[in-house]
């Protein structure tokens, strides 16, 4: 780096732009409007509100429909929650029906998804080489990437007929809970395990040094060290894989069953995992796909269905903070 | 070959390569028992690399490769039938920054005991505070053992850390530039507990800084820079050692015109 040689050619203005004339052609210091950047704040506190304003849009619908299926006077708050099923025709509205098969497949999906996802999540975070971790993270994101549709064709034309093989013709039904839980444990597995090695990869490194410093085994450092560390964020990642279990629909649409299950009383059969069922899902999708006439009480459930769903969602979404805060171990 | 009385670890030509990428070279060193050796020179000479040997906490880094023997009590660390697991139970380690883990200050001192299965609340609870008395911390925290490490200061932290690693009985404990992220009193207060520690393990520490090595080090070793024009105008350069004496002397009396350089701050 050369410096100027005389302090002159520092303090003298650039000969082929003069600066300070154009400061000087500023004739106050005092504020000007400036329209553009007010213009681009409007424009992004604009698209900042909006989704507020559609999540209230949403709720609106939601909450004025469900109030009319509650008000037609076919049904009151506690047979909804209470009834063994949901049978519009039969004016029965039973929430827990559906409730029950949702709960069953994302059981079932957990069952699956929470163990392979964090496996591999432990494995491509502590154990792969890059070269394998460069090839399996790519497949793993494939996944991710499959229309769910697919999924759905995948449960009722091979893992059905897996199921049927292995526990019998007459104990697994054509359309089962299992059989879409399983599959939807697959589908979810992608966003449980890169959520997952997320946050494993996060732990910083100096705590595996410090760990093995102190005589630890590679195992005894991810579980005791690793693991706690990135509890919040695999917790997090396990409530995401819960709540897009929940509002999954083509998969459970397609091999769960077209029916609603049947709580208690004669022929109860919910809980049954090789049975059919009905989720919440899997029935707003049925019943929207036949003719439907507006403010029909068929109509008015579905919002409150919906309105269910959205509930769960959004209680999932409270324990995961919740968790996340109280487990947080903070690292530098 | 090696003499096991007085001397802790005996280094003989070991290279040490990181990929193809040669570190250090040749790094050939007798470290006393129960002293303190301290490792100083300028940065990238390889004084953290060979100290990272010592324990084989290189080992975590997949290209790290090294050749020659580093014997500890002569037997070398480097054998095929050697546990690293075993060799860190023996060899403990501090770390440049503070790395305490995200647990509270009690289960950061008894981790490395419940390692080695030490259970039972009345043991551990000494160890603890044995250990903690030992890292001259256990009066600032008695009271509160339960709060996370996290909440000492950075100076509280380090020693947090030294409790943490005497409280497995290392016969060494190396330390990579241990007050470096620290403030002049942290560091003072690093510098005294060094001293007492030395009593019952040998310690080598890595510092940049001289003043630290000539106050609290018994034997010194300079590392230096190599290094070589390859073609393609490729510079390759490495670390050797390029003297070890006793502290005093080295600073003193440097052998070579290269250490008075160093010591002179003229380059680093």
């Amino acid at each position: 780096m050369s410096l100027p040689t005389e302090v002159g050619t520092i303090n003298a203005p650039s000969a082929v732009f003069d600066m300070r004339a154009q400061r000087d052609a500023r004739t106050t210091i005092f504020r000007r409007p400036r329209p553009a950047e007010t213009l681009i704040q409007f424009f992004l506190f604009f698209c900042g509100v909006l989704s507020i304003f559609t999540t209230l849009g949403i709720l609106y619908v939601l909450g004025s429909e469900a109030l009319l299926f509650f008000q037609s006077g076919l049904v009151d708050l506690g047979e909804f929650l209470t009834a063994p099923v949901w049978q519009p025709q039969a004016e029965e509205f039973g929430i827990m029906s559906l409730v029950s098969a949702t709960l069953m497949t994302t059981l079932f999906a957990m069952i699956v998804a929470i163990p392979l996802g964090l496996g591999a999540a432990i494995y491509l975070a502590e154990y792969a080489k890059d070269r394998t971790r460069a090839i399996l993270k790519p497949i793993l994101e494939i996944l991710a990437g499959i229309p769910t549709v697919v999924y759905g064709y995948f449960a009722l034309t091979f893992m059905t007929p897996l199921l049927r093989g292995i526990f019998g013709q007459d104990t697994v039904s054509i359309y089962n809970v299992a059989s879409a839980g399983l599959v939807m444990g697959i589908m979810i597995l992608p966003t449980i395990t890169s959520m997952s090695e997320d946050a494993l990869s996060a732990v910083p490194r100096n705590l595996r040094e410090a760990s093995y410093g102190l005589s630890a085994t590679k195992l005894e450092t991810i579980l005791k060290v690793v693991l706690p560390a990135g509890l919040s964020g695999i917790i997090a990642a396990f409530i995401v894989g819960i709540s897009r279990a929940v509002g999954e629909t083509m998969i459970v649409a397609l091999a769960a069953g077209a029916g609603p299950c049947k709580l208690y009383g004669d022929g109860a059969n919910c809980f049954q995992p090789f049975d059919a069922a009905e989720t919440m899902t899997g029935h707003i999708v049925r019943i929207s796909g036949g003719d439907l006439s507006y403010n029909s009480i068929d109509y008015n459930s579905l919002f409150a269905i919906g309105l269910t769903l959205f509930l769960f969602t959004l209680v999932l979404n409270l324990i995961s903070r919740s968790i996340t805060n109280r487990f947080r171990e903070v690292y530098q | 070959m090696t003499e096991n009385g007085a001397h802790a670890f005996e280094l003989r030509g070991v290279n040490i390569y990181y990929g193809s990428k040669k570190a250090v070279e040749d790094v050939n060193l007798s470290i006393p028992r129960q002293k303190i050796t301290a490792f100083i020179g300028p940065s990238g000479c390889g004084k953290s690399t060979v100290l990272r040997s010592l324990n084989r906490m290189n080992d975590l880094i997949p290209s790290a490769r090294i050749e020659g023997g580093v014997f500890f009590g002569g037997q070398n660390l480097y054998a095929d039938n050697v546990d690293p697991v075993e060799v860190r139970r023996r060899i403990g380690m501090v770390f440049q920054k503070p790395n305490p883990f995200p647990k509270s200050i009690y289960d950061n001192v008894a981790y490395g005991p419940r390692l080695l299965g030490v259970r039972g609340k009345a043991v551990l609870d000494e160890i603890v505070e044995h250990s903690l008395k030992g890292a001259f911390l256990w009066d600032e925290v008695r009271g509160d053992l339960k709060k996370s490490g996290l909440a000492l200061s950075g100076g509280q932290q380090q020693r947090l850390c030294i409790a943490r690693t005497i409280a497995v009985e290392p016969e060494v404990i190396l330390m990579d530039e241990p007050a470096s992220a620290l403030d002049p009193i942290a560091t003072q207060a690093i510098e005294e507990l060094m001293k007492v520690l030395v009593q019952r393990f040998t310690i080598v520490i890595v510092t940049h800084n001289m003043q630290q090595a000539q106050r609290v080090s018994d034997y010194t070793a300079f590392y230096s820079i190599r290094k070589k024009e390859e073609q393609g105008g490729v510079e390759n350069r490495w670390g050797v050692l390029a003297e070890y004496a006793p502290t005093d002397r080295l600073f003193s009396n440097p052998a070579s015109e290269e250490t008075e350089r160093y010591i002179r701050g003229e380059f680093g």
